[in-house]
């Protein structure tokens, strides 16, 4: 999976004039065409949350926090969202790590397993551990009796957040450890170092900016994600409740401008993410 | 654990003991992982599976027959389509110009083409209501003419299409810089027009891309729930899509017919992963005949 | 049935950029022109602006009595080869070769015909079946070169087409090349920066430079006879020598060359000399000096001679054995220019080559 704001390569040859007329009019139809499109299908609708959400300054974004309950849906969205990305920032980098050195029996099936989040609809995925660990649940009903509830609590919604975004740091971190050539860290073996300070030095330095890019981009995703979270959480505000679900509730509600508000809030920090990670993304290039 | 044969003493055995220990990390990190993703995707999906069946696979036919799930996979189905269609054609012509022009904003119109992943889909879903609902920017204009977009089918495939947007562009694009201009010059000198040297000379260079760019949109578009939720308006039978009955299953405690449509948009998923992994596979290895 | 190309005031901006700078030439119909010079100096610009692969800022080009400046690639009937062949990679070899006659609907049977001939004409009759990625570069680029020459244009253009082989393959395709040539006689345009390349292959070299013609003639004429300091510098090995013009004569270090009345006087002049015009003379006479054989190595019948003026200059000579009458390393012997080649330095007006009068030949 290609990672996210791949930037159009700076030495790639380009034509270095318009050519005549004709063609001329094609060349220009087809941008024309592009902008028209990604104006109208892209542009329109964040001008329009932006315009809606932002309408005051930064006195609508005061606002937004000050509607009730939602200082605490974006607490639990951004707490979640941080536990969730370091877990699978680790965990994930450690799937990349056995994918590409270990050889065992069953690899591929994992690799498989791995992406399934990528295909499966979010609300199913959000329907499956509701059902698993449910009151009535297979996993639900002993882990009740131990005292341990998962769904209708923050726990729930972590489960569901960190299965939704398992592929992404996995994905991003892949590719880089494949070229990475195991004769540097065989060299390290001859210098004296040990497996695990081989891998701090040798490795980690390397696949260092796929692994926060992709953890930024976990961390995009879920603060965003709705499907698995709406059947996991019980909704309750204060408790429950996250973000997405939130400005779902507004919107249901006929509050749309506060819906706007809450809205533009989270698309402004993930926004500043998806910048952080391009420029991560974009300085891997250079290497 | 059997002992090196060793022929100088100590250096050996501390070698095989270092090698146990590796093994044994080896192991340990191994164990840790496949755990991990068995108790989080696994556990959950043979959870389910179970549940379903259990009032009998009866189940299954019962609810495929019903009017409401049939036209909710019929109406997931034609979203589907015109979504592909439309990201696939736009996302081609966007990929060129992207690739091929050189102009004033380029690198923004690269930026915007991966706005879709930075928004939630609720966000989306608001901003249609934001434009086409009550109070909307263009409201008045469409009830003027009596088109329906918010609470229907079109406000539903809008969605779709702007949270598709990004992937058969970001499949294209590297392909094509990759490519080159030389293949489409040579072309050209040899004689052939612009749509000649597209369809025979580039296109089959782009063609394993596009397909996996297709095959992602069209897992996201079956997926998609939160922005499609906001606008669909929830009419039974007119505008409820696969995944938002079983939304409203749930809610409304049809718990069984619920399980009976997740599972199946499972398997079709499950399907088109496979498709998605080989149509990987070929991309990687660059292999197009 | 060859046309003539002529290149009329040809100039290419990128931006600010000066990429062609006033280029102007003409290829004899049937005749190979090579256009030559370093990396950026405009020579691949000035082929892709014939084949109308990127349009001139100004000037025209014509095809014998026809202008191409306004038409596209595909209506200017010019063969186009690569330097990295851009062989269509999903196409096998035949279909490759076939592609210029599929555009233009030949109908099948006389276009399988044609792909024969050709693919025997480039020694491939047996791979046509192959696909790019299984040929050799060599290969590759027979199947490039058979390809553009499938439709019958009046003009083939070639880009560097041997700059992505091993030296032995450039070699073969060089000579194989010449031969095609001789055989079809198609008015062929190639840039290299090679000059051996360029001054075996061409009927007429043109020397290139930042964007400007710098000179535009035969091979003989551009080697011996170097217009400017750059074609002289660039064209064959040359040894280069610094000084001044002092009443009619250049100093070149010890070095006085008569003939250099009509040269400012005080001016900096730079010299350049072919190491095979340098003679150890016998008879030494006033335009000589005296230098130190300081290294000496056979090139069969040449001694490859490193010599060291008094002025502490070196110059690199070949001279024949027999000229050298049993001179040895660390001797010092009698140094003698011919067909030196001056020029004045370029803070001058005047930036034009002036031979210097020839020197008596040596016994």
């Amino acid at each position: 999976m290609s990672s996210a704001a791949q930037t159009v390569g700076v030495g790639t040859r380009m034509r270095g004039s318009p050519p005549r007329t004709a063609a001329l009019m094609r060349h220009l139809g087809l941008r024309g065409a592009a902008l028209v499109y990604l104006g109208a299908i892209v542009v329109l609708p964040v001008v329009a949350v932006i315009t809606e959400g932002f309408g005051e300054g930064l006195g609508s974004l005061r606002e937004a926090l000050a509607i009730p309950y939602a200082w605490d849906a974006i607490q639990l969205t951004l707490i979640t969202a941080t536990i969730a990305s370091l877990l699978n920032a680790v965990m994930g980098t450690a799937l990349a790590y056995c994918l590409v050195r270990y050889r065992f029996p069953g690899r591929n099936f994992l690799s498989s397993v791995v992406d399934l989040p990528l295909a499966i609809p979010t609300l199913v995925t959000g329907l499956m551990i509701r059902t698993l660990y449910g009151p009535n649940g297979v996993l639900g009903e002993p882990l009740a009796e131990l005292g341990i509830q998962v769904v209708f609590t923050p726990l729930g919604v972590l489960l569901a957040l960190c299965v939704v975004t398992l592929p992404l740091v996995v994905r991003n971190v892949q590719p880089v450890l494949q070229e990475l050539d195991p004769a540097e860290e065989e060299a390290a073996s001859t210098l004296g170092a040990n497996a695990w300070t081989s891998f701090r030095r040798v490795v980690m330095p390397a696949i260092r900016p796929a692994v926060v890019g992709g953890t930024l981009l976990t961390f995009a995703r879920c603060i965003g994600e709705f499907g698995s979270v709406v059947l996991v959480s019980g909704n309750n505000p204060g408790k429950d409740l996250t973000a997405p679900v939130f400005i779902f509730q507004l919107a249901n509600q006929f509050r749309p401008q506060e819906a706007a508000a809450v809205a533009t809030l989270m698309f402004a920090i993930s926004f500043v993410l998806v910048l952080v990670t391009a420029r991560f993304v974009m300085r891997r290039h250079e290497t | 654990m059997s002992r090196a044969l060793s022929v100088s003493g100590s250096p050996s055995t501390s070698a095989s003991r270092a090698r146990g220990r590796r093994r044994l990390v080896r192991g340990l990190i191994l164990g840790a992982v496949v755990t991990y993703v068995a108790v989080l995707l696994l556990l959950p999906l043979v959870g389910i599976v179970w549940t379903a069946l259990e009032p009998g696979l009866g189940i299954i036919s019962e609810t495929l027959a019903k009017p409401e799930v049939r036209h909710a996979f019929f109406l997931t189905a034609q979203i589907t389509v015109v979504t592909v269609l439309v990201t696939s054609v736009f996302g081609l012509i966007v990929a060129w110009v992207l690739v091929r022009q050189r102009f004033v904003g380029r690198s923004f119109v690269n930026a915007l083409v991966d706005l879709p992943f930075a928004l939630s889909p609720v966000t989306v879903g608001l901003a249609c209501v934001l434009l086409f609902g009550i109070d909307g920017w263009f409201n008045e204009w469409f009830t003027a003419r009596g088109i329906q977009i918010i609470f229907a089918v079109p406000s539903m495939i809008l969605v779709t299409i702007f949270i598709c947007v990004p992937f058969t562009i970001r499949e294209v694009v590297p392909v094509l810089e990759e490519i080159g201009l030389d293949e489409e010059d040579a072309s050209r000198t040899l004689g052939a027009s612009l749509w000649q040297t597209f369809f025979r000379v580039t296109f089959p260079n782009i063609r394993w891309a596009l397909l996996y760019g297709i095959a992602l949109t069209t897992a996201r578009a079956i997926g998609e729930i939160g922005a499609v939720l906001i606008v669909s308006g929830l009419i039974t039978g007119k505008t409820e899509t696969a995944t938002i009955y079983i939304f409203t299953a749930i809610e409304e405690r049809q718990t069984a017919e619920a399980y009976v449509v997740a599972i199946t948009l499972a398997v079709v998923s499950v399907v088109l992963l496979v498709v998605i992994e080989a149509l990987r596979r070929r991309t990687e290895h660059g292999r197009s005949h | 049935m060859s046309m003539p190309i002529v290149v009329e005031q040809l100039t290419k901006r990128f931006g600010g950029f000066v990429a062609v700078d006033d280029v102007s030439f003409t290829a004899r119909a049937g005749s190979i022109t090579a256009l030559l010079g370093p990396s950026g100096s405009g020579k691949s610009t000035v082929l892709r602006m014939i084949a109308g692969l990127e349009q001139p800022t100004t000037g025209r080009i014509w095809m014998g009595e026809e202008e191409l400046t306004a038409k596209t690639p595909q209506e200017r009937g010019v063969g186009f080869v690569f330097q990295h062949y851009a062989l269509f990679r999903h196409m096998t070899v035949a279909q490759n070769v076939e592609f210029g006659l599929r555009v233009r609907k030949e109908e099948k049977g006389s276009r399988k015909e044609r792909v024969e001939e050709l693919l025997e004409l480039v020694q491939l009759s047996h791979f046509s079946k192959r696909y790019p990625d299984q040929l050799s570069g060599g290969q590759r680029q027979r199947v490039a070169l058979a390809r553009a020459l499938a439709p019958r244009p009046q003009v083939l253009l070639l880009d560097e087409p041997f700059g992505a082989l091993d030296a032995k393959v450039r070699q073969d395709l060089r000579r194989w090349l010449d031969e095609l040539h001789r055989e079809l006689g198609v008015t062929s345009l190639l840039v290299t920066h090679d000059q051996e390349e360029a001054l075996e292959l061409a009927n007429q070299v043109v020397v290139m430079h930042e964007g400007r013609v710098e000179q535009a003639g035969a091979p003989s004429e551009v080697y011996d006879d170097p217009a400017t300091p750059f074609v002289a510098g660039f064209v064959g090995s040359a040894n280069v020598l610094h000084g001044y013009v002092d009443r009619g004569h250049v100093h070149l270090g010890a070095f006085r060359l008569p003939g250099a009345d009509h040269l400012d006087e005080g001016a900096a002049a730079t010299a350049y000399v072919r190491p095979h015009d340098i003679r150890v003379a016998a008879d030494p006479d006033d335009a000589a000096a005296t230098a130190t054989i300081e290294r000496m190595a056979t090139l069969g019948w040449l001694a490859r001679l490193t010599l060291r003026l008094a002025g502490g200059e070196v110059l690199v000579a070949h001279v024949p054995h027999d000229e050298l009458a049993g001179a040895e390393e660390g001797d010092e012997v009698w140094v003698d220019l011919r067909n030196p080649k001056a020029f004045l330095r370029p803070d001058h007006a005047a930036d034009e080559a002036d031979t210097l009068a020839e020197e008596p030949a040596t016994a």
